[in-house]
């Protein structure tokens, strides 16, 4: 999605970023929203069916675990419309979304908008946490690195990003209980807060920021490496250019050099990054979740499609597709500050 | 009419009239109370799955089962053994033809609202709730005509014919009574009580978020003076067992119900001096793993082939490594807990013995041919804990060496339970169920040829129909007489271990594991399964 406004460096003309909305600027707004509408009908078109594909629907899983007559059965596939042909189905449930009813999941017993409305805040606060310390942190070891390219300090940081890149997430999350909570018994192992705490305010936040501190540094780690990487090639590129020697050449500080002249450049390619990882970690995050007893989206994802809880996963994935797509649109507007060489198509 | 039957009755009888008053402290047994229980206090546990509903009337489903006897009661709680005791009805008597059932219900019960309980919940609970919606009910009240209310307090079960495994079925968590003035009138399955419970229990609901935990809290009015002990219990939901386990061994959790993490994770944890294993407590719910043979696969239909197979699993292997040896060799379809039926005497056994296999499979005109293979067999493991996929690996291995070459299908629960009940793709499916407090609640099932009714999961999928087996289940249904009953389930035992429709695996001991300063958690027969109103902490 972030090809939509790739830079493109425009020859003899430079225009600043515009804060107030051109015309141009409109129609770009406006044509996105067009194409997210028509995306998001498609992921969850094709969800629908692929979901619809797999042998079995919710009352089988219900039976599975609860015993139940043929008489039940029957009665619940009628109430959950499981009765009808699939595209009948999918017809209802296309006409149902319009008016934004997102239906009522039967495993949950509970509407799927209460299920979501508790749930997508966990996955928010993951990923929104988890990117920002990722990116700081990979960044500054990536140009610490790349500013002492081939020295022992660049060194350490590669072997400490090749660690983080290639242990999994999991297995971070499974140390970190063992070594903090199991060991010192200093953190707490599952959930969101302190549960019947009554907490309130910023005690309540801490509360929070303390159970989430070990599941975002898991989450983090991997991600820590990649912007490292690409930070310190993308510095290292940067750096070789006419512009940074040019700045050098006007007698500017190093720091100056590198913090506003180089990295400014340089962070396109982390930008770009955010993207992908926003996307990723919206489902990815569910082995996480797994592990630390979190209730988020990757977590409902994974349960719905088990519980063939037709409504609740597209419940989740009209959520989680919205959000990825407006971070992405986010991101092309960033393009723009960053680079103002970027225009609008 | 059943004399001893009855006699039973009487003795609880007197035990109920002690108990219809406060249980005072010192009459409890003293085994269970040699400390003084401590009243106050939180008790932490983590569970997985996540429930659907929070009353176990509607749902028969592990977690429903486990958290609905902390809100609802039954009319009665049963001892170790299965003994009756008082709970909701303080008083039972059965008619000389026992047909009629007569329960003095508990004065001055409310309900969490507020409302007064009375024989109307009781009738209403049994007639439009248990009956129509419950998974084992619709068979364990079939014939139930009508429960009489001639006033507040007093209940009387008409039944079309005796009905003597009905008395094994009436504990918080088989038949909870639901209060008939949020449910009636309304659509039962679609009430919002059934997600905020309102129970004469125990414990109240607290707070609930979907999923993730469930908060509830001591019941200030319980009828049972001075219970509960505890001030609040926190049950939430983890779905991985490596962290449930490391919640309750860093003390961030006080115990762990039901098997609820790896029977390795409970055993390395008993070693500790800080935790405790107890094993009681799981008669409400025997659970044994057994392997069900598809008869209407022509192959299998071969009796001489069961055999065969049955030969070549070493079933006590399978409980020493699959199990880690919390459970017993599966000898009998009944489960060793079934005390009052179970039996081995001229129940024919199938000893480990490959040659024995190897030559059983030749008689039936199944030679090796093409690679020493005799004939294909696909295995279902079913996807509900890890013990049945792998014990499958072990049977696949096993079957290989008699020259069947068998195949491992792992499916989700939706697949799993299609294929094997639905379309019965099956030909040899490895499942763990409930076999029921009585033998006709949970195991005639399996072996009823009544009960064969495909799409229904765990009914008789091996499709085994043997008019004489039809006969004796059929009579053990409504026989008061324990001696004749007994004589029916011994019959039945080695019938059905003769012709070996389904294999018998594992009979499964459960157990919870606790921190030592969580006490009493296992007062009787329920267990983990009851009210929790015992339980306290030592601090």
């Amino acid at each position: 999605m972030t090809d939509q406004a790739s830079p493109v460096p425009l020859r003899g003309k430079k225009t600043g970023p515009s804060w107030v909305p051109s015309m141009a600027v409109q129609r770009y707004i406006l044509r996105r929203i067009v194409q997210a509408i028509l995306v998001m009908l498609l992921v969850m078109v094709g969800s629908f069916i692929l979901i619809k594909l797999a042998p079995g629907d919710i009352v089988d899983t219900l039976a599975g675990t609860s015993e139940m007559s043929a008489e039940r059965m029957a009665e619940l596939r009628q109430r959950y419309q499981l009765d009808q042909p699939v595209l009948v189905q999918l017809f209802y449930y296309m006409m149902r979304l319009m008016s934004l009813d997102f239906g009522y999941s039967p495993f949950n017993n509970a509407p799927v908008l209460d299920v979501i409305a508790k749930r997508w805040p966990v996955t928010a606060i993951l990923v929104v946490c988890s990117v920002t310390i990722s990116m700081a942190v990979g960044t500054v070891l990536g140009v610490l690195s790349a500013r002492n390219a081939g020295k022992p300090v660049d060194l350490g940081i590669s072997v400490l990003m090749l660690v983080f890149y290639a242990t999994p997430s999991f297995i971070i999350a499974i140390l970190l209980i063992l070594v903090f909570s199991v060991k010192l018994n200093l953190m707490p192992i599952a959930g969101f807060a302190t549960i019947g705490s009554g907490y309130t305010g910023l005690q309540y936040f801490r509360d929070v920021a303390w159970h989430l501190a070990m599941p975002i540094t898991a989450l983090c780690t991997f991600y820590i490496a990649i912007y490292g990487r690409i930070g310190r090639a993308a510095m290292l590129e940067v750096l070789k250019l006419d512009y940074i020697r040019t700045a050098r050449g006007k007698g500017l500080s190093e720091r100056r050099v590198i913090y506003v002249h180089a990295l400014r450049n340089a962070m396109l390619a982390l930008v770009t990054m955010v993207g992908l990882q926003v996307s990723a970690l919206v489902g990815g995050a569910v082995l996480i979740e797994t592990v630390f007893g979190l209730n988020g989206m990757g977590r409902t994802a994974f349960d719905a499609v088990f519980q063939r809880d037709t409504n609740l996963l597209l419940g989740v994935v009209f959520v989680s597709s919205l959000g990825v797509v407006i971070v992405n649109f986010i991101i092309d507007l960033l393009y723009m500050v960053l680079d103002p060489r970027v225009e609008i198509k | 009419m059943s004399q001893e039957f009855f006699k039973l009755e009487r003795r609880t009888f007197l035990t109920g009239l002690l108990a219809s008053a406060a249980i005072p402290l010192g009459l409890m047994p003293g085994r269970l109370y040699a400390q003084e229980p401590k009243a106050g206090g939180v008790l932490t546990t983590p569970a997985w799955p996540a429930p659907s509903v929070l009353n176990s009337a509607i749902s028969t489903a592990g977690p429903e089962s486990f958290i609905g006897p902390k809100f609802f009661d039954g009319l009665l709680g049963y001892d170790f053994g299965l003994v009756p005791k008082p709970s909701l009805a303080t008083e039972w008597s059965m008619s000389e033809d026992g047909t009629r059932v007569t329960f003095k219900l508990r004065e001055g019960v409310k309900w969490h609202d507020g409302e007064p309980f009375t024989s109307k919940d009781v009738a209403f609970t049994f007639m439009e709730v248990l009956k129509a919606l419950h998974g084992r009910g619709k068979s364990t009240f079939a014939g139930l005509t009508a429960v009489e209310t001639p006033d507040d307090h007093t209940a009387i079960f008409v039944m079309e014919r005796p009905n003597p495994a009905m008395m094994r079925a009436l504990d918080s968590r088989e038949s909870p009574i639901l209060p008939a003035h949020l449910y009636e009138g309304t659509d039962i399955i679609a009430n919002p009580a059934n997600t905020r419970p309102v129970g004469t229990g125990p414990f109240k609901m607290a707070e609930y978020e979907i999923g993730s935990y469930l908060v509830l809290t001591k019941n200030e009015e319980y009828w049972d003076t001075g219970f509960p002990l505890l001030d609040r219990i926190v049950i939430q939901f983890v779905p991985d067992a490596a962290t449930r386990a490391a919640m309750l061994e860093s003390g961030q959790a006080g115990a762990i119900f039901l098997n609820m993490i790896p029977a390795q994770d409970i055993l390395r944890l008993a070693d500790s001096p800080e935790f405790e294993m107890d094993t009681r407590g799981f008669e409400a719910m025997p659970s044994a793993q057994q392997m069900d043979f598809n008869l209407d696969n022509p192959i299998l239909a071969d009796v001489r082939v069961r055999h065969a197979i049955a030969h070549a699993i070493d079933t006590e292997w399978i409980t020493k490594n699959v199990w880690y040896g919390l459970g017993h060799a599966g000898k009998s379809p009944l489960h060793v807990d079934q005390k009052e039926y179970y039996t081995t005497d001229g129940v024919p056994e199938y000893p480990y013995d490959l040659e024995r296999a190897n030559a059983l499979l030749d008689e039936a005109g199944h030679p090796r041919g093409d690679g020493g293979w005799r004939f294909k067999l696909t295995l279902d493991p079913s996807p509900w804990g890890t013990e049945s996929i792998s014990a499958s690996a072990y049977i696949r291995e096993q079957l290989r060496q008699i020259g069947i070459d068998c195949t491992v299908r792992s499916q989700d629960s939706a697949v799993f339970t299609t294929t094997v009940w639905t379309d019965r793709k099956h030909d040899l499916v490895l499942y763990t169920v409930n076999l029921g407090t009585d033998p006709t609640i949970g195991t005639q099932r399996f072996y009823w040829s009544k009960s064969f009714s495909p799409g229904i999961a765990f009914s008789n999928g091996a499709h085994y129909s043997n008019p004489e087996v039809d006969e004796l289940l059929e009579a053990s249904q409504v026989e008061t007489d324990p001696e004749k009953r007994r004589e029916q389930f011994k019959k039945f035992q080695q019938i059905v271990m003769t012709d070996l429709p389904v294999m018998p695996i594992t009979n499964i001991s459960g157990a919870n594991i606790a921190n030592v300063k969580v006490k009493d958690h296992t007062p009787d027969a329920l267990g983990a399964l009851g009210s929790f109103s015992r339980l306290w902490i030592d601090e």
